[in-house]
Parts: structure tokens; sequence; C-alpha cells
């Protein structure tokens, strides 16, 4: 407990001055023989000055303030916070590749090449599109890309009056901000009463200045896009493009391809789908897959085989450039690749069929407490709402607070904002009933006590290394470092 | 393989939903688009999966390794992976629950301000993908500042950072990218002079650049605030453990590539994108930033802050789109520059400057030449009687990776090797690496 006292300290709070942990050999002559002093700092960082022990008892003492997979279910909806096996952790840390330069020579790094080629080759299976590109970071880098590939793609074909992009007002905050900031104008359209695209908006918004319609599928509530083919045939009749958003890619993964839903391109997630770590935030990665005219507009290079050995291709002249200074995060490719290795085509339709059961299951039995806001069967995550008249002035984000008290991380909230009070709940295939069945009785009591003491839930979270936040008081004067 | 429900669990939950079969729940889906036929190896137990994998790793050749250009190797001290490991930082996700998130969100707070200490910068964001998107993003918001129409850089960035450079920026309307050239290794400050007008947004230069050479960072500060514009400074970040800081020559905007901050190389990815500027600027960063707030009973707690910048609330109108980061690197990093403290970095940077010459001065005494003369860092320039990709192959042969060849971004740089050596290198393998250049 006295550790757990310390809890906010800070570590330059705890530096002493003159102490060390680790220690360098003394270079034989110190730096302002090799260079004029006006190119040195004039006085060290302020660093803190610790010994090694007090540095891991630090960071050790910080870590056991987290909930994370490991400890707690972590019902994030749209983050697919599923299990993340060691094995992964193990083998994407092995030296072999770690120590690996980005520059080595080619024949040097014909391990990690040739595992970025297969990893592509699996999610061409997947996906049925035909080119993959590894390289960008993250989800959102992913959509640039794919994005910019379809600028690309409209420039060489000259038509320049495309410049704009539809968006449905469901989508993640990303596809809007991607659309910007590859220089498009963004058309929000609304969607249905059934919380699908509404094909009638769509018709009125695509017109030849549509270069790109995204979408997410299954959609931000949770639910398939059931007329997809039509919609596809929609934007393609227009000369547009689509492109899917595979943040939801867990509902069907094995299941349905998107290239057959006639989807142009689309980014996977595989700090997501694919069981790689989420890190604190990250890194993330975000590959991209296109169909077939897509593919040379792609960024630069692309991993290809040639004469038996696993290559760059850096000679792409229509290539849209680079996204990053160096070709993708492999160290997360490499746990995708080991998850893919590990399922075949019988067992891996079960990683969206089982994710889509735990979802339904939630939704079916806190449907007298909190509804679905669209009352039907979901994909991987269910959006549920809450009942205004019953809840005695308690919102959203209380019952999420209210729920980390009962051990349990707190569904995405507020989203998507067609929802009001929404809560997406995405439990994933690794959770199993026992551990659905104990959420869904912390959400039962947790109605319970909004009934009778919505006082608790009100001022939740209780238990909590520090009570509920202020985030204002952080914006109003920020303080952002020591 | 990671599916935890059983049969019968499955069983009891179909009717709990009231359906007889898992299939039921995708009737959405049309039906000829459900269950494609995949082509997919068999399944790997973890005990094949490691023997697969370690198979491919040992493809990969070690190498004697003196490549810098732009990701480096360095020692990582075990605390680092030891602590970042752990579960509880691994597996978590985005501290959106801030009252079960402390612990990511003081060590994103003791990072920013480990960077603002150690850049001399006033703001620090939680991280950004590398170290060229960092700079991409940060000519964004300089040109956001000032709504000036040009971004002028130095023709010694990273050419991958260049590269980068206009795939972001060539598609915003009305933004025009201009490069500075060279002179003797470093940008050519009269071409700057005439090239600074006051339509410039800003110009981005780097120090130490990517020709090894220091640039008079300060003189290019001055020059660019004479002309109105901001300047944007990419930087070493394990140099700055000796160099002069951002902050000294005031660089509006700081970025830098932090891999050598206790991450491993892995191919260059993931990297570590920071993102630092001057306080009032704070709105135009891209991506997360965490502040100190109060909790309901007082007490010091820490939660993400400034919010209204990003993506999920502000949509198209957003600084960046920038979503998930590079938290677990810069989580490294932080606990590398908590293990190395205000002498560690010094002496590690000073090992840096000190070996890299001691492997010039070796090759001088060989009769070889270097191609700039200028001060530099822990990377330099060689200048060869032959194409730098022969030396480069004859050396790979024998186990080392000479250095990059700058051929591959200038032609007239064909003979030319770029050259780094950290403190990894111990004298026996300088003298391995003039012993094998003897040779060819």
């Amino acid at each position: 407990m006295q550790e757990n006292s310390q809890h906010n300290v800070l570590s330059i709070e705890k530096s002493v001055p003159g102490r060390r942990a680790l220690r360098f050999e003394k270079a034989e002559k110190a730096a302002n023989a090799y260079l004029p002093t006006q190119f040195l700092r004039e006085k060290a960082p302020r660093l803190p000055e610790m010994s090694e022990l007090d540095i891991v008892r630090h960071f050790t003492n910080l870590s056991r303030l987290n909930y994370c997979l490991d400890s707690h279910f972590y019902p994030l909806g749209s983050c697919t916070m599923k299990y993340n096996p060691k094995a992964y952790d193990v083998l994407s840390n092995l030296d072999g590749f770690a120590s690996l330069h980005p520059f080595a020579p080619q024949v040097a790094a014909q391990g990690t090449l040739e595992l970025l080629y297969n990893l592509q080759e699996l999610l061409k299976e997947i996906t049925g599109l035909a080119c993959f590109t590894l390289q960008p970071a993250a989800g959102a880098h992913g959509e640039l890309t794919g994005i910019l590939t379809a600028k690309a793609y409209f420039q060489a074909k000259g038509q320049h009056q495309r410049t704009e992009v539809i968006v449905p007002d469901t989508a993640h905050g990303t596809n809007p901000a991607t659309s910007h900031m590859a220089g498009y104008q963004v058309v929000n359209i609304k969607s249905g009463a059934d919380g699908c695209v509404d094909k009638e908006a769509l018709q009125k918004a695509l017109s030849d200045k549509t270069a790109v319609v995204m979408l997410t599928i299954p959609n931000t509530v949770g639910l398939f896009e059931k007329d997809i083919c039509e919609i596809a045939d929609m934007v393609h009749k227009a000369g547009a493009l689509l492109y899917m958003d595979g943040a939801n890619f867990n509902a069907l993964i094995g299941v349905a391809k998107p290239a057959s839903f006639g989807v142009d391109m689309m980014h996977l997630n595989l700090h997501k789908t694919f069981a790689a770590p989420h890190g604190g935030g990250g890194p993330g990665s975000g590959p991209v897959g296109v169909a077939a005219h897509l593919a040379e507009f792609l960024p630069k290079p692309l991993v290809e085989k040639k004469d038996g050995l696993f290559v760059f291709n850096e000679n792409m002249p229509h290539s849209l450039g680079k996204m990053k200074t160096f070709y993708g995060n492999l160290a997360v490719c490499l746990r995708a690749y080991c998850f893919l290795r590990q399922y075949d085509a019988d067992t891996l339709r079960q990683v969206a069929q089982q994710a889509v059961l735990n979802a339904n299951y939630v939704r079916v039995a806190l449907k007298e407490y909190f509804p679905a806001f669209f009352d039907r069967v979901c994909m991987h995550e269910c959006v549920l709402t809450l009942q205004k008249e019953k809840m005695n002035g308690i919102r959203t984000a209380d019952i999420a607070k209210r729920l980390l008290d009962y051990g349990f991380y707190a569904p995405t909230i507020y989203f998507p904002l067609i929802v009001p009070e929404a809560m997406m709940i995405e439990p994933t295939e690794t959770e199993n009933k026992e551990s659905l069945d104990r959420f869904i009785e912390a959400m039962k009591s947790i109605f319970q006590e909004i009934v009778q003491n919505p006082a608790l839930v009100h001022d939740a979270p209780h238990q909590q290394p520090v009570g509920r936040i202020d985030e204002v008081s952080a914006a109003r004067e920020p303080n952002l470092h020591w | 393989m990671f599916i935890s429900n059983t049969a019968e669990n499955e069983k009891e939950m179909l009717q709990k939903i009231g359906i007889s079969s898992v299939k039921d729940l995708f009737k959405d889906i049309s039906p000829d688009l459900l269950y494609p036929a995949l082509n997919l190896p068999p399944a790997l137990t973890e005990q094949a999966l490691h023997a697969h994998i370690k198979e491919l790793a040992a493809k990969n050749t070690k190498m004697l390794n003196f490549i810098g250009a732009g990701c480096e190797e360095h020692f990582i001290p075990s605390a680092v992976n030891a602590l970042s490991q752990r579960g509880e930082f691994l597996t978590a996700y985005t501290p959106y629950q801030a009252e079960a998130s402390q612990g990511t969100l003081q060590t994103i707070y003791e990072f920013q301000s480990s960077i603002c200490a150690l850049f001399g910068m006033e703001v620090c964001s939680a991280s950004h993908y590398d170290g060229a998107t960092a700079l991409a993003e940060a000519c964004a918001a300089a040109q956001r500042v000032n709504n000036r129409k040009k971004i002028l850089y130095s023709a010694a960035l990273h050419p991958h950072y260049k590269e980068v450079l206009h795939t972001y920026l060539k598609n915003v309307p009305e933004i025009s990218l201009q490069e500075v050239p060279l002179k003797n290794g470093i940008t050519d400050g009269e071409k700057l002079k005439e090239l600074l007008t006051d339509d410039t947004a800003c110009f981005a230069a780097a120090g130490p650049n990517f020709l090894g050479q220091l640039e008079p960072m300060a003189e290019w500060s001055a020059l660019a605030h004479e002309a109105g514009a901001l300047f944007v400074a990419v930087v070493h970040p394990l140099g700055l453990g000796i160099l002069q800081t951002p902050g000294e020559y005031g660089a509006d905007f700081a970025v830098a590539e932090g891999q050598c901050l206790g991450n491993a190389m892995h191919f260059g990815g993931p990297g570590l994108g920071i993102f630092t500027c001057k306080q009032a600027y704070v709105r135009q960063v891209p991506g997360r930033i965490v502040g100190i707030a109060k909790d309901k009973k007082g007490q010091r707690s820490f939660v993400l802050t400034l919010q209204a910048r990003e993506q999920h609330i502000r949509r198209e109108k957003a600084a960046s789109n920038i979503c998930s980061n590079q938290a677990l690197c810069a989580l490294n990093a932080l606990i590398y520059l908590t293990l190395l403290g205000p002498q560690g970095i010094q002496e590690v940077a000073s090992l840096n400057v000190a070996h890299a010459h001691e492997l010039k001065d070796l090759l001088l005494q060989d009769g070889h030449k270097v191609k700039f003369d200028g001060p530099f860092y822990n990377e330099f320039v060689l200048e060869l009687n032959r194409p730098a990709c022969e030396v480069i192959e004859k050396l790979a042969a024998q186990g080392i990776s000479a250095g990059f060849d700058l051929g591959r971004v200038c032609e007239s740089l064909k003979n030319c090797l770029l050259v780094c050596v950290t403190e990894t290198k111990t004298k026996q393998d300088l003298q391995t690496y003039v012993n094998a250049l003897r040779g060819c």
C-alpha cells in the first residue's frame, strides 16, 4: 500500500542528484574535442536521476494502475480487444527480426521479406483483393493511403473533377478527417432508419464529382450493409470507387470476402482483427488491399518475389509516393502473420462466428435493461442505449465509470453519434460465456443501482486509484510537462 | 485456437438468443457471398509456429552494421523491454477511461516531459508514426498557423522524409513545396535567403542532416524568422544529449525519429515519431496529448486533453486524422531516457561522436577520403574510388553492412557511402571495417 500511496508521484519527483542507473564507458575524448561549442547544448536536460531498482518499481507500479486485456474484460467497441497470444510477443521480438536494419542488403533480409510476402498473400486470400501494401502504420494511416491511391488513380485517368468523398454520418471520425487531409470535400449523408446506408441519400449525393464512397462494413452500429452489392453498383455507375473501412473485419473474417461485395479498396487493422496488442494506443498496422486496376498506384515499394528472391520493387512510376520512412510496422505484421498461420479455412470462420455469437448473447441478455438501439441481430458488436425514463438522470458516462468498479473496462461510449447515449460493446471471440455472464450481471446490477441509488453510479468510480476526473480542469490551463 | 466457448456454451447461448445455429446470425449477408472457398495453409500448433517463425528469422543474416540513414543500432538496456512488455502496458488500449488507465497516462505525461526537457521545447505530443510523418504534420501545422502558401525544405533532409512530405502535402490545395539546394553538404544559406519570401510558411531543415553534417540551425532559424516564416527542425534525439537543442535555436516545431531511444530497428518499424512545438501552437498539434487534471477529491491525476483538435470530435475539421499512435515505442523511449538520466545520455551521445570520429580518422590514415569536412555527429560520408554499391556487396559477403549507398538518391554521389558508428561498435569492430575496406 505504501507504493500505492505514491501512485501519482512523477519520476522527476523521485530524482536525487547524482543517483545513477545505467552507466556507459567513458569516451576517450569529450564531445567538445570534436565539435565547435556553438553546436553543443548549454546544460544537461532535466531528466530524473534514479537507481535502476527505483525505475523498475516506478514503472511496475504504474503498470498496475492500468486495466488491460490480460487482467480484465475490455469490451471497447470498434477496437476488437481480443487476446494477444504470448507466443507472438516472443516470436516478434526474435533477434533475427529485431536487429535487422531497413537498408540491410536484401540478401541479408530474406526472412523478413519472405514473411511480409506471405502475409500479403494471406490477406489477399481472405479479402479477395488483388494486391496489398503493408506500409501504413495504423488504420487511419491506411485510410489516407487508400484515399491517396484513389486520387492517384483518378489523376492518371484525367478525372480531376472528382473532388468529393461521401461518408455516412455513422462513420469513424477518421474517415472525414482522412478525406480532408487528402484534399477532398467531405459529403456527409444521413443513415436510414434501419441504421444502414440510405440509398436514396447516397444516390442524391453521387455525381461525377464523387471520387470515393467510404463505408465501414459492418457499420458502426454493428450491422451489415445488407444491400452492399447494390450500393457498390451505384457507386461504380457514378464512376467512383468504393472504400471499405475494415476496422470491423472481425465480423467477416473467413465468412465473406469484401472483394465479392464490390469493394475496390480497404484497410485492415492488424492490431484489431489479427490479435496484435494495442500497446496503450499503438503501434498499430493498417495494410491496404486494392483491386487489380489500382495496384500500380499504391505507395512504393511493394514486396515481390523475383527469381526465387524476395525484393522491394521501387520501380512504380504511378505510385502515390511514400507514406512513411520505412516499409510498415514489421513487428506488428509479424504478429498478424503468426495469427493467420494458427488458423485454417474452417477455424478462421469460427473467429467471426464466435465474435458475432458473443455480441448477440450480450445484446439479448441486456435487452430489458439497456436495449439495443436497433433491435435486431447484430454482427460482432452491439450498440446499446438508455431507457431515459428509468435512468434517474444517470448518463452513459456514469455507467462506464461504474463498470470500472465492477472490474470491467468500459465499452466505447457516445459513438456512433447517431445513437443517443450509445454504449458500443464488442466482446470478441476470445471471451467465453462465463466472462460474458459476469459482465451481464454487472450491467444488471448497475441498472438496479440506477433505480435504487443513482448517486452511487453518478459519483463512480469509487474503487479506482483516482476518483472521477474533471477533464475540463486539464484543458483550462494545460499542464503538459514537468 | 483462442476461441473460448465450448460446444455446450454455444448451445446455451443460441438458446438464449432464440436461434438454432450460429449461421442464423449471418442472414443479413446474401448467401452467395457467404462461406467462400479459402485456400489457406494448415493451421500450426504453437510448437510448429515457433519452429516456422524461427526458421524465417534464421534466413535473415546478422551483420556487423554500419548503416544509419534514419534507423540506428543502439544498445537497449534489459529493463526497457522487461517493463514495457508487461501485459498491463502492452494489452491496454488508448486511455479513454482515465480512472482505469492512470499508468499509461502518467507514462505519456512523463514521456512528453522528458522529450520537452531533451529538446528544450514547450509542447510534445503523445507520439506520431515516425520521423517522416511527424515532419509532414509539422509543416502542415506551420502552414495552418500563418496561412502562407510555400513550404521550403532543405535538400539535405532524409530522402524518404522528402517523399512523405510530398505525399502528404501535394494534395492540399494551394500549398507549394520547394527545395533549397546544398553547398558543401549543408543547406546553401545564400539560396535560402533568396527563397525565403513573404509567402513562405516555413523552412524545414535537419541537423544533423541526412549526410551526417551538422547544420547552423541557429542561423537558419533566424533567417526564417526574419522572413516571417516558421522554422521546423528535424533533430537527432539521442544526439541532443550533447547537441544544441531546437529550443535553444528557437525552432517553432521540432520533430524526430525516436527509434534510437530504446527501440529495436525491426527493419524500420515500428518507429517513433516525436512531435514538439512552442506553446503558442498547441492547438495545431496532431493526435493525443496528456495533461494534468484533478479528480473530484482534488488529487492530481492524468487525462487526455485538448481533444477538440482530434478527429473523433472535429471530424473533417480535425488537425489530423491520426488515431492509433506509437504509444508503446514512446514508453520504450521514456524508460530508456529514465535509465540514462542527464549524465547517461551525455555519455552515450559522446560515445557516438567519439567512435564515429575514430573510424573516420582510421580511414583517413588508410588513405581514404571523406566527402564533406564540416562537423558531424555519428555519421559521415566516405568517398570511394568506385561505386559504393560494389563495396557494399563485397563487404556484405563478409558479414558487414558497410553503409548506405548515396548513389541510390543522387547520381553524383554514387561513389559515396554514408557510414554510421554508434556506441555499439568496439575498437575491434572499427578495425574489422578498416581491414575489410582495405581488402577490396
